[in-house]
């Protein structure tokens, strides 16, 4: 029952606003179809395609729904744009068309915040709970409803329509939805506060999103890039913690754990973006994650191919956080004081005074040269910056460990 | 069709620097859009500068207050706007990207549609 709920959440209700044209009403059928699938099938087990079945009765309710609505006469908040045709629910399970594009690219309109289109995405999408998408992005259930409810609202105020957008504006509006995707990811990669350093939950939604859009966008390149990134990356996974749930560095990591279904996937995808000219941001990161997990160990790791591969990156995507690597990634390939030059020249960036990665990433640098009285002063300024657990008690060790 | 207000932003200290001739230039630049966009435009208008403007406030006790000046005093005040047709907020915003709004930007609001109750 939770796995239907996961994996047909999005598709149920992107089918039923297609009916209601008003998300709350869609949420409510779905809500109800749920409702009964609980007691139905604890009767006559899960249906072959529970997708189809909870789509045809969450439809059905919302037609029921829509036709008592019209006789009240009540003004309805309908979702802009021309009415799309609804097949017929007699039309059979497989007439149902896939509307979670249209619904995910309205949820990721450039006309929201990223905060409301992160939450909305999680809530509509995945199905995630309100309190849950708050516990996700560290806010009270209050705050985080109040978010979703405003930007429902104003997704009917404005018009906001249902759709994909036309050529024109897809690659952007593409854009926008990597981006909620792969912020869900590194959210869920190394959680920014708490005990754990993932969150599987966060992860998994990100990797079933990525996987829906290249099912849904598959002549997508940017797409590709993506699910590789995320593959790549997510492959290290089962080596990141000890069993204890300590961190342990990709220096560190004993390769054998990595998930090798994972990279060749991803491997696979990051040679289909490539083949965009020039490459998007996403597939240029899972080139560098494809480094090293190309690499037998981490000595062997070409810092030359990633000190490349973020040149590039930093001409189509100039931020302080790719900066930030490629200063890490200097560090290691023509040594610590070459990546520290680096990094000098990033201290007036305000996006990293307050990132513990950037203390983090210049106490390493100092310590390996023999700093070590800087070295202290940057892993405490990284401690102070930084909120998860399983981080601080790695700085910790480091601070510790220095003589 | 929904209607849609693009209210017209701009820094008048700018504009004054700028001088009559960018003022003829963006002049020409608004006939311009209104004849490529005519049968989405259902009016317009420039606004004289906020020094000419006076704000009205009514007090508790019933008597306005009036003051020699905007209502509210921002770095870009409200020079202008144009009521748009659009059936959606992409098409709204399609249109209001192509206002001239030099030395500033524009809002774009929904215009509010009101039911009868029954």
């Amino acid at each position: 029952m939770a796995e239907a709920h996961r994996r047909e959440w999005g598709f149920v209700l992107a089918a039923t606003v297609r009916v209601t044209r008003d998300i709350d009403a869609a949420e409510e059928c779905v809500q109800d179809a749920y409702a009964r699938a609980l007691s139905s099938w604890r009767q006559s087990g899960v249906p072959a395609k529970p997708g189809a079945w909870l789509t045809t009765v969450a439809r059905r309710r919302a037609i029921d729904l829509m036709r008592r609505r019209a006789t009240e006469k009540r003004a309805m908040p309908a979702l802009a744009g021309k009415a799309l045709p609804v097949e017929p629910v007699d039309g059979g399970p497989d007439a149902v068309p896939d509307d979670r594009l249209r619904l995910i690219f309205t949820c990721c309109h450039p006309a929201l915040s990223t905060e409301a289109q992160v939450a909305l995405t999680l809530r509509l999408l995945c199905g995630v709970t309100t309190s849950e998408v708050a516990r996700a992005f560290l806010v009270t259930e209050a705050t985080m409803a109040a978010r979703i409810t405003r930007a429902k609202k104003k997704i009917a105020g404005a018009g906001i329509p249902f759709r994909v957008p036309p050529p024109a504006q897809l690659a952007a509006r593409t854009d926008a939805v990597l981006t909620v995707v792969h912020l869900l990811f590194t959210t869920g990669h190394t959680a920014p506060a708490g005990e754990d350093l993932v969150r599987r939950d966060l992860v998994e939604r990100a990797l079933d999103l990525a996987r829906m859009l290249r099912a849904l966008l598959p002549q997508d390149p940017d797409v590709a890039g993506l699910l590789a990134l995320l593959l790549l990356t997510d492959a290290r996974r089962p080596a990141r913690t000890t069993g204890n749930g300590q961190l342990v560095l990709l220096a560190d990591q004993d390769r054998s754990a990595w998930d090798q279904g994972e990279i060749a996937e991803g491997t696979g995808l990051l040679r289909e973006s490539l083949a965009r000219r020039p490459p998007g941001r996403f597939a240029l990161m899972a080139a560098v994650a494809a480094v090293h997990a190309e690499s037998p160990t981490w000595e062997a790791t070409d810092w030359a191919e990633i000190v490349g591969l973020y040149d590039v990156l930093m001409k189509i995507w100039p931020s302080p956080v790719v900066a930030l690597n490629r200063a890490v990634a200097i560090g290691f390939a023509d040594g610590p004081v070459a990546g520290l030059a680096q990094l000098d020249t990033l201290t007036a960036e305000p996006q990293l005074a307050s990132y513990s990665y950037a203390a983090s990433a210049r106490a390493d640098l100092l310590r390996r040269l023999g700093r070590f009285s800087e070295a202290r002063l940057s892993y405490e300024e990284a401690l102070m910056l930084s909120e998860n657990q399983v981080e601080r008690e790695f700085l910790l060790g480091r601070l510790r460990e220095l003589p | 069709m929904p209607q849609y207000l693009v209210l017209i932003y701009s820094d008048e200290r700018e504009w004054e620097r700028a001088g009559p001739e960018i003022s003829e230039m963006v002049l020409k630049e608004h006939r311009d859009f209104q004849e490529r966009n005519a049968g989405t435009v259902l009016g317009g208008n420039a606004l004289e500068p906020t020094s000419t403007a006076t704000s009205l406030r009514k007090e508790p006790n019933g008597a306005f207050a009036i003051t020699d000046a905007p209502f509210a005093e921002t770095k870009e005040a409200l020079g202008g706007y144009y009521l748009i047709e659009a059936a959606d907020l992409d098409e709204a915003l399609a249109v209001a990207k192509q206002v001239p709004a030099p030395f500033g930007g524009v809002e774009v609001r929904p215009v509010m549609i009101f039911h009868r109750s029954t």
